[in-house]
């Protein structure tokens, strides 16, 4: 047995003050934590229960209205508002509706940087594991006590760690990647467990798309979905960031669960079947099932990237008459970076339908309910019955790639139909 | 704390979406949230359910979203416990964190049927069919989460100790 340590275990034990294993149970200092409107309302409450008046710095705290943005019910209006009245009187960042999703901005705006611990009451908040931060999803009431005081009880977890070789094909992107992982692994493979992501295949991908891959730990269990910081990490949270930081390296001797090793130098586009995300074919499987909605958006894969990755496949094209296809810009500042460039341009003239920057019809309040009996393709993380508001509506989850091929054919489509060698950039 | 109530038996990966979909998130009154509770999964399940009723699920009870509301609605609509194989790990905190009892009993979760009445003691941890005259042994918390259980949940634990 080595006695090295985890990226996880660093972590942790640098905010819990002491040298810290996989099993132990401990109190940890926290650098941010984040709300959303469907989980602040309920921890606004909790704080009143809690009879605290003052929250322990809400310099660390940033609350965000992108489920329900702008609100499509009264209901939602007066959480909204109650969520604004909070913020003020606290003195906490909010980002109100057309910001953009939390999990964009987080990063983007600069609140987390390599090596920090951070919870958010929403359960993808496990996304800024790919600039190297231990990041996990809590609920309203853990949020609660961690506004009240700075920190929060964890079990340091295990570390099951993913090393992935080789070189991904023309097409081929990260989304098909993780979807790929989670179809091997299962929807509960790592449950209660830390994730790391390591190889070549990893090293050469975007911190946008490495984004995408940590997003989606939480869809195989996983407690937080952590890559190491390279210079690519390094560049790009310092344009992001003017926080110190110091980048986190798991020691040669860590002790994992497992380690797990894959060759995806012939993976193929990977869609995930109604209702579970683990339910994972190679598209020749799936290919060809009527669309009648096409999303291109979310936390997820509404990056400046994943839009252009779309509008390379859709320019001088039409979206199918009998599809809807709706954009959602993961944030503002992508969207105002799309305009310019032309990239929003290209969408709308194809046939998008672009929606304020936000989780748009992700999560089922509004922006693009599906009807009885319709299929979806979706570029989000997760296919559950109900889920985008419909429990009768059925949702494949796919790359921006498959599903902008997707919406031009009406059908699922296989999106290496439409791309060449220089579309390789994006991989 | 001791339950007595039928069982409503569900599969692996209840998800937090098929407990309380999101479109009912616009409103965070528990009674409310509890009429809608279970609905896209098991439609007739607020019109059968007594108070001190008991879930007995598979794997990953509880997977996806972070939402409080799931544990809450199951708590508001009478749910006196869950029992599952394993729990998705938000909603384990979460059900301790607002007080909703959880069990973990592979055994328990295979081996019980629907409608069974089942009389828990949470103190002992064991899970008694009292149709089968069987009784089943769930794995013990960490004293840490007793604690938290003890109190009646996170708020009551740290209420006045910090914040003020």
């Amino acid at each position: 047995m080595g006695t090295g340590k985890t990226i996880v275990e660093k972590i942790i034990g640098a905010h819990a003050g002491k040298e810290v294993e996989a099993g132990d149970i401990v109190i940890a200092e926290l650098d941010f934590m984040m709300g959303q409107d469907g989980t602040s309302p309920l921890a606004i409450n909790a704080l009143k229960e809690m009879e605290v008046e003052k929250l322990y710095d809400p310099w660390k705290v940033a609350m965000v209205i992108d489920h329900s943005a702008p609100s499509p019910l009264e209901g939602v209006s007066a959480l909204h508002d109650m969520m604004r009245k909070f913020a003020k009187e606290q003195g906490v960042k909010l980002y109100d509706i057309g910001c953009g999703v939390c999990h964009q901005l987080m990063p983007e705006q600069g609140h987390v940087v390599p090596g920090n611990l951070v919870v958010g009451a929403d359960s993808h908040t496990c996304t800024y594991g790919a600039i190297n931060a231990f990041a996990t999803g809590v609920g309203s009431t853990d949020l609660a006590a961690a506004m009240a005081s700075g920190k929060l009880w964890f079990k340091v977890p295990e570390t099951i760690k993913f090393v992935l070789k080789g070189k991904l094909p023309i097409g081929v992107f990260s989304k098909d990647v993780i979807l790929f992982l989670i179809g091997q692994v299962t929807a509960d493979g790592a449950t209660y467990k830390a994730v790391e992501f390591t190889g070549p295949v990893i090293d050469d991908l975007s911190v946008e798309a490495r984004f995408t891959i940590s997003n989606m730990a939480i869809e195989m269990g996983g407690k937080a979905g952590l890559m190491e910081a390279d210079e690519k990490t390094i560049r790009w949270v310092k344009e992001h960031s003017n926080k110190p930081f110091t980048p986190v390296k798991a020691d040669p001797d860590a002790v994992y669960e497992k380690v797990l090793e894959y060759d995806l130098s012939d993976l193929v586009p990977q869609v995930a079947k109604p209702h579970t995300v683990d339910n994972v074919a190679p598209i020749d499987e799936v290919m060809g099932t009527p669309i009648q909605q096409a999303v291109l958006g979310t936390c997820t894969n509404g990056r400046l990237e994943d839009l252009r990755i779309a509008a390379a496949i859709l320019k001088g094209k039409k979206v199918n008459p009998d599809v809807r296809f709706i954009v959602a810009p993961a944030s503002k500042e992508i969207y105002l970076k799309a305009m310019n460039e032309g990239t929003i341009q290209t969408l709308v003239e194809a046939g998008a339908a672009v929606v304020t920057p936000g989780c748009g019809p992700c999560v089922g309040t509004h922006n693009g309910v599906p009807s009885d009996g319709e299929n979806v393709i979706s570029t989000a993380n997760r296919n559950f019955k109900g889920r985008m508001g419909n429990g009768k509506a059925f949702i494949y989850l796919g790359s921006p790639a498959t599903v902008a091929a997707s919406a031009i054919e009406g059908k699922i489509a296989d999106p290496r139909n439409y791309l060449t060698e220089g579309d390789s950039q994006w991989s | 704390m001791r339950f007595k109530g039928k069982v409503f038996k569900y599969g692996d990966n209840v998800d937090t979406d098929v407990i309380i979909p999101a479109r009912y998130l616009n409103s965070s009154d528990p009674e409310e949230l509890a009429t809608h509770c279970m609905e896209d999964l098991d439609s007739s399940f607020t019109e059968r359910v007594e108070k001190g009723d008991i879930i007995v699920a598979g794997k990953n009870f509880g997977s996806g979203s972070s939402r409080e509301h799931a544990p809450l609605a199951i708590k508001t609509a009478g749910i006196s416990c869950v029992i599952a194989e394993s729990f998705a790990r938000i909603f384990y905190r979460n059900a301790i964190n607002i007080g909703l009892p959880i069990l973990i009993s592979k055994e328990a979760a295979v081996n019980i049927e629907e409608g069974t009445c089942l009389e828990v003691d949470l103190e002992q941890g064991t899970i008694k069919d009292l149709d089968h005259n069987q009784t089943y042994t769930a794995e013990p918390f960490p004293e840490f989460m007793q604690e938290i259980i003890k109190a009646g949940g996170l708020i009551e634990k740290i209420k006045g100790e910090v914040g003020r």
